[in-house]
This record gives structure tokens, sequence and C-alpha cells, in this order.
């Protein structure tokens, strides 16, 4: 994996995210204001077009920290600053240009190290959080079961998803849905689940077949 | 829900050029989402910074003038401005007397003001922060992101700004806002929910003969949903429960009964009218008071009523001359 796929990633990302961004806008309006998808596609979007204007030789730091700086700068909200913030920290630990296993591991931690310090939220709060920590932790227990880079992003996109999907019966306790106390109960949370699109782009440019 | 819009994507954009049309007294820049006004920096006054998403008219746009915000950076509608034009607003309001920021306590404004702060900082701007947090209507702040701030920012953003206009330092005028902040608490009752333009649709339903008590400023669904009821009822249980949480009796108050958009001023002074009557049977005097909109969500129907605990130099303060879109007076 190199800078160019990390381009590829933050494009099929904002690919992803437009496509649903009625979803994600319909589940934060039962539990938050409406606005998730639509700014989140219309950040990361941002973020993919400046990453076509890079020089060909950028590398992964350039990619990520320029990604990240963009989307703080064109998101607004929360997501915008966590989303942005995760990028820019994922970025300082890629002192590398070709990315193995290891090296993506290391940059989705400190990714996930940036969201929980800047927003504060736990596993169990029902934020993005509780689909951010299960895909690092997936990623990792695939890593060292010896599974390659390809695998482990997959592992990683399974367990977004699953770990979005288990935001359902919790209780917020971050962010504007915990206002609504037990009525945000039954709610997929919207930054768990674009945090799961979000791994799915990564598992489908490193991937390839299944 | 017709919308007088051109485009969804540009009405934030389109409603700062009609801003700086109709006010010249105050430097817009529409594409950077940016309002400052015209005389500043001013040398050795603290610059007042505020901002928050769009939709909340004239909240804080029209509050950005002498005597209150030196600027405002609204974001798009219902979301959070970004750190860019915080900071260019805070270093374009900077007369070396350092910038206080006035933030609603959400977690998209405190996260986007501090890391704004921190840019601001790297560019030698002393910043305060005042984080406003009104709302009696979230409980338990542990279990959630802690109280929104609400109506309550009128007052903040008025008292704050009139003692930086007399020349106060930043600690003094940081002190003053977080004071009013303390003495100051808000309830709002929701007859009808909102749309924002890019998504099209209503932020919730409420059927004919519902209400959603507790709401916050940005369309989302309140703590309760319960039967619809008179102005008096609804005015009633807003001020029980401010009065839970601060008891009034005895208090000489600031009153603000706030319409959140789509209900009538008619309504607002039968609101206001019950208001004073709940007041006086409960032992606590209305000192001074505004009736309007002045924080609202889009076209909501409903009403929000805050109280701030007068002192002497509060009450001096909030009757020192304004000169803004929304507030003027003393002039």
């Amino acid at each position: 994996m190199n800078a160019a796929d990390l381009t590829a990633w933050i494009r099929r990302a904002a690919e992803l995210v437009t496509a649903d961004a009625e979803r994600l806008t319909a589940l934060d309006a039962a539990i938050g204001d409406g606005d998730h998808g639509h700014n989140l596609a219309r950040g990361l979007t941002a973020a993919a077009d400046a990453l076509a204007e890079l020089p060909a030789d950028a590398s992964p730091q350039q990619v990520l920290s320029t990604a990240g700086r963009v989307l703080v700068s064109k998101t607004g909200g929360a997501s915008g600053a966590l989303y942005g913030m995760a990028l820019r920290r994922a970025g300082t630990a890629l002192k590398v240009d070709e990315i193995d296993a290891r090296w993506l591991g290391a940059a989705l931690r400190e990714a996930l190290a940036g969201i929980r310090n800047l927003g504060k939220a736990e596993e169990g709060d029902k934020t993005m959080v509780d689909a951010f920590a299960k895909a690092v932790a997936a990623y990792d227990a695939a890593r060292h079961r010896g599974t390659d880079l390809a695998g482990a992003a997959r592992a990683a996109a399974s367990a977004a998803e699953e770990g979005a999907q288990a935001t359902v019966p919790m209780q917020a306790r971050k962010g504007r849905a915990s206002y609504l106390g037990p009525r945000s109960i039954g709610h997929l949370d919207p930054g768990a689940a674009s945090t799961a699109l979000i791994f799915r782009a990564l598992a489908d440019v490193t991937g390839g077949e299944g | 829900m017709r919308k007088l819009i051109n485009d969804p994507a540009e009405v934030v954009a389109d409603a700062l050029r009609g801003l700086a049309a109709a006010h010249p007294e105050l430097r817009v820049d529409a594409d950077a989402g940016i309002v400052v006004r015209r005389d500043a920096p001013r040398p050795g006054k603290v610059g007042l910074v505020s901002g928050g998403g769009s939709g909340h008219e004239p909240l804080h746009v029209g509050f950005v003038g002498p005597g209150m915000l030196d600027a405002a950076c609204p974001g798009e509608v219902f979301t959070s401005p970004v750190p860019d034009q915080i900071t260019a607003a805070t270093t374009a309001v900077d007369g070396g007397a350092g910038v206080l920021h006035i933030v609603k306590n959400y977690t998209g404004d405190v996260l986007n003001f501090e890391l704004a702060a921190e840019l601001a900082a790297d560019e030698d701007v002393e910043v305060a922060a005042v984080l406003v947090d009104d709302d009696v209507a979230v409980h338990d702040s542990t279990h959630t992101a802690g109280r929104r701030g609400t109506g309550g920012t009128v007052f903040v953003e008025k008292i704050a700004g009139a003692l930086a206009e007399e020349g106060a330092d930043l600690a003094k005028v940081a002190a003053v806002g977080r004071e009013v902040n303390e003495r100051t608490r808000s309830f709002g009752v929701a007859l009808s929910p909102c749309t924002v333009p890019t998504a099209g649709r209503p932020t919730f339903e409420l059927g004919p003969d519902e209400m959603e008590l507790g709401i916050g400023i940005h369309g989302e669904p309140g703590r309760e949903r319960v039967p619809a009821g008179t102005a008096t009822e609804i005015v009633a249980a807003a001020l029980e429960a401010i009065d839970a949480d601060m008891p009034l009796r005895g208090e000489r108050l600031l009153v603000l009964v706030n319409g959140m958009g789509g209900t009538p001023l008619i309504e607002q002074y039968v609101a206001f009218g019950a208001v004073s009557a709940w007041l006086a049977d409960h032992g606590a005097v209305v000192a001074r008071s505004l009736v309007g909109g002045y924080v609202t969500s889009l076209e909501m129907a409903g009403v929000m009523v805050s109280v701030c605990r007068l002192t002497p130099e509060l009450t001096r303060l909030w009757d020192a001359p304004v000169q803004t879109p929304a507030l003027r007076w003393g002039r």
C-alpha cells in the first residue's frame, strides 16, 4: 500500500458516503440534527479533490495530513473535527512510503487515539468510537494471526459494521444524541455508520477479491 | 414546507450576501462565512467572537456591532463553523487585548472552537472561552454531553459585550460572561419540527395534538413528548423546570420569551403574559424583558423561556447601549 492507495481510499470513502448520504442523514435526524450524511459527503469529496491536486511524489504522510486538514475545514460539526484529526494523526504515524500491514495498523491505532482524545468518548457511549475501536481491534487480531493487509482490512470492515450495529440498543452518552436520554435507544448511531463506510472503503481499495 | 430559497446548498452564503446588503455597517465575507463589525479591530478592546450553526438567526450574525459581538462565524445550517473560519474571525478582531470566544455547549461547536483557539495561539492571539450551557432540559450531565447552550446566549453576548465596550480586560469580560451563564436557565417547547434545507424533510414528526418538551435549538426532539397544552400550561411547564433547578423566588429577573421561528409574535406575547403572571405568583420580579425570535430553529413553532437572576451590575450592563441588526437601544 502506498500514497496512491491512500488517495484511492479517501476517494472511495467519498463515493460510499455520498451514495449513502440520505441514509446517514436520516439516521442523524432520528437522534441528532439531520445533517451528518450531507456534511461528511461534502467534506470527503473536498478532501479527495484536494488529493488529486497533490504532486505525484507526495508521501503517505502528506496525503493523510492534507485529507485531514481539508476534512476539518470543509465538513463542520463534530464529525469533521474528529475524522480530520484522526487522519492527521494517522498521517504523522506513517513515516514510510511503502505501507505494510504493520504500518497501517499503527496508523489506524493513532487515528483512534486522535478521536478518543478530542471527543472524549469511550466504547459504549454510542458514537463512532464503537465502530472504530472494534475495527482497529479486529485489524490487529487478524494481523497477529498472520493475515495480510488486505485480509486484515476486510476483518476491520466487518468489525466496524458489527460495531455500528451494536450501537442500536445503546443509550447515547456523548454527542447530540445524548440529550435524548433513553429515547436514543433503538437507533443506529450515524457516526458509527459512517465509520463503517470508511472502513469498507479501505477494504475495497486494498482487497480486490474477498 | 415550501422554502424561500434559491439553492439548498447556497442558503447560508445567499443569506450572508443579503445581510451585507442590508447592513453596510458590517463587513461580511459570504464565502468565508465571517461577519465583522466595521471598525474592528479596536485597539485595546477585547474582541468578542461567537458562532455556531446557521438557522438560529438573528443569533449570532444579528448580534454583531457596538456593545455586543465583534465578529460571528456562521456554519452551515445547524452545523458548527470550522476552525479556519473561527481563527480568521479571531485574528480580525484582535486589538491586542485578546479575544473572548462565546461557545454554546454542543460537541461540534466545542471541538471546532478548541481547535481554532490553538491555531490563534500560534498567531500570538490570547483567547479565552465562555461555554454557555443554560438549558435545564438536559438532566444528568455525567450521562450526556452536558447542558446545551440556548436562549441564554443572548444574555451572555449582550452583557459581556457591554463590559468589553467599556474597556475591561479579557479576564473580567470572560468572568462576567461566565457569571451570566451561571445565573441563567432556559427551557424550550416545540409545537412543530423544522426542515433543514439540504435534508428537505422535517427533523422529526409531531402529531397535531402533541408537543415536545425540553427541546434544543437544532430541530432535535426534546426530552419528552406530551399532549399539547394551552400557553399557560406550556409556560408553567417551562418555568417549573427552571425553578426546580434554580429557585426564582425573591429574584429580580431578566426574562426572554423567545420565539423558535414559526410562532407569531402575538402568541409570544400571550406566552409572556403567562410568564409574568406565573412569576408574580411565585414571588419573582420581572426587572427587564425581551420578547421575540432571537435564537430560532428555522421555522420551528414553539417558545423558549430564558431567565437570568440579575444583579445591579448585570442590569447596568444589560441597559448599556447596543447597536446591532437585531438588538439596538441606548444611542
